[in-house]
């Protein structure tokens, strides 16, 4: 290469580096500008009252929003984990990975995730509320939600599942142990952190979610939901409902008390994933 | 002795679909001997191997014609239990391949597999398979600790003391120093040469070296098929065939 075209290829190196750090800079700031603009904004009225308080109409709370949000988890989590887990562990260990079965259900699980939330939110409306006349419940908010988080589920864990080596396998069957043995004591546990670190993520999916739980729950923002079967609100619901219905403080504020937990999550299924994942796979 | 575990081998033809990677094959593997199966890559060898404990069974579109019977037993009959056929024939694999637990684990993972669970009779059986497999001085202050913390060669030292504490009769092993540097090399074949006493072992190697220091006998597979097998003295002195012949020269493979 001559000395010319030499210098005129690291000039491109130079300025394609250039280019590429301003666009790196401009997506962090966007990122900034709403985490800050949030935090301004919503962090003066967080206070006690607002967390735990009473609700009332001059002085609203978000206390049954932060029940609802734990039921709304512990319902869908727990019919979309052992579905969404024992899903996974079939499609990696019982079927042919080049079956015609296997390749449609991929398909359909890739296509349920991308469908909107608020598809789902109609499905939940049609089929809990309408059809099975539950009317607005915390039950039928939760099983949408499952329905909703089930492909993401699936999709990692066995994402997790395949990345568990095939030595591992062996040397498990070459100890006569039996597929069950081998898929409990060896891949689940070798899966563990990226399972966990799934569920997490999909708990931090619940508490986002609004469009579905809209049409499900019933934005009931004032009273504490009394089972699984009283309507109810969620942290997200909130926000939309004080923005809507004049309360603009209390939406910034619970908007931080969104971002909070919703940044705490990520945080959390990234640490607990590097601790699981110490001294794993590591093969060698 | 209660039971004989010989290996014999009949007429077997091995295809992966259509692929055919073992072609009429026929040997006789004696008890308490080390037999090499040496051969250039892709020649069948590791095929072979798994093929005496069944883990070809794992692979799709696997087919298996001919007969194959250790002790006498036909180990491809209808109702044959693998789970017991694995115990009886263990295998050490070419990577070191420790599960992501403790030492202490992976060898008391087959025992417990095998429903042994009072603690004194597991720390018992841990403690003579790491002494058998030369493991136990480096282990011993370290069992609850994971395996993966481990040297490559202590690893697959491991591995040979999980796959011993299964009470086997047959090792079947496929390299399992070719991953290794040399004194770790050098530590794995002594512990043949401890073993064979107890154990039917059938090694495959692409070190011939290694196999005339560690082999009784010796099978020279080529594209599928076993050209030569007999002693290994004479295989390496006095090939019969002039594949053979080439082959331990190192004119091709």
């Amino acid at each position: 290469m001559s000395e010319k075209a030499h210098k005129k290829e690291i000039m491109k190196f130079a300025a394609w580096k250039t280019v590429s750090r301003a666009a790196l800079i401009l997506s962090l700031a966007a990122l900034a500008a709403v985490i800050i603009f949030v935090l301004i904004r919503g962090i003066p009225y967080v206070n006690a009252h607002l967390l735990f308080g009473e609700y009332s109409t001059r002085n609203p709370s978000i206390k049954p929003a932060l029940i609802g949000t734990l039921y709304l988890i512990l319902i869908s989590v727990s019919i979309a984990a052992p579905i969404g887990i024992g899903s996974a562990i079939f499609l990696t260990e019982y079927t042919k990975s080049k079956s015609r079965l296997v390749r449609i259900i991929r398909v359909a699980v890739e296509t349920l995730a991308g469908i909107p939330s608020i598809v789902y939110g109609i499905f939940g409306y049609l089929v809990f509320v309408v059809a099975l006349g539950f009317g607005y419940s915390m039950i039928g908010g939760g099983i949408t939600l499952a329905v909703m988080i089930l492909p993401v589920i699936v999709r990692s864990t066995e994402e997790s599942l395949l990345a568990v080596p095939l030595s591992l396998r062996e040397g498990s069957f070459a100890l006569g142990s039996s597929k069950f043995k081998t898929i409990f004591s060896v891949i689940l546990p070798c899966a563990a952190s990226g399972i966990v670190t799934s569920l997490i993520l999909a708990i931090g999916r619940v508490i986002s979610e609004s469009a579905v739980l809209i049409l499900t729950i019933g934005m009931v923002v004032d009273r504490i939901p009394d089972g699984f079967a009283s309507p109810g609100t969620s942290l997200a619901l909130d926000v939309y409902y004080f923005g809507s219905h004049g309360y603009p403080e209390q939406a910034a504020a619970t908007g931080v008390v969104l971002l909070v937990l919703v940044v705490s999550i990520n945080i959390l299924a990234t640490v607990l994933g590097k601790v699981f994942g110490k001294g794993e796979l590591a093969n060698g | 002795m209660d039971k004989q575990f010989n290996i014999t081998v009949r007429d077997c033809d091995l295809y992966y679909s259509d692929f055919q990677a073992l072609k009429n094959v026929s040997i006789d593997i004696e008890e308490h001997e080390v037999t090499a199966l040496i051969g250039p890559s892709g020649c069948g060898k590791s095929t072979f191997i798994k093929m005496l404990n069944r883990m070809n069974d794992l692979v799709e579109d696997c087919r298996i014609t001919g007969e194959i019977l250790i002790g006498g037993q036909d180990i491809y009959a209808k109702g044959m239990d693998v789970t017991l056929l694995r115990k009886n024939a263990g295998m050490v694999f070419q990577k070191p391949n420790p599960f992501p637990m403790s030492i202490y684990d992976n060898i008391a993972f087959a025992p417990r597999t095998f429903g042994i669970k009072k603690k004194s009779e597991l720390d018992s059986i841990v403690e003579r398979s790491l002494k058998q497999a030369g493991l136990w001085n480096e282990a011993k202050d370290r069992l609850r600790k994971n395996a993966m913390g481990l040297s490559g060669g202590q690893q697959q030292r491991l591995c040979i003391a999980r796959a011993l504490a299964a009470e086997p009769k047959i090792l079947l092993m496929d390299e399992p120093t070719s991953a290794l540097d040399p004194i770790s090399t050098g530590k794995i074949e002594d512990l043949i040469n401890d073993l064979k006493n107890k154990y039917t072992i059938v090694i495959v190697t692409h070190n011939m070296q290694q196999a005339t220091r560690i082999s009784d006998k010796t099978a020279f597979f080529l594209l599928g098929e076993i050209i030569e097998y007999g002693r290994t003295v004479d295989i390496f002195s006095k090939p019969k065939d002039k594949r053979t012949e080439n082959y331990i020269t190192g004119r091709f493979g």
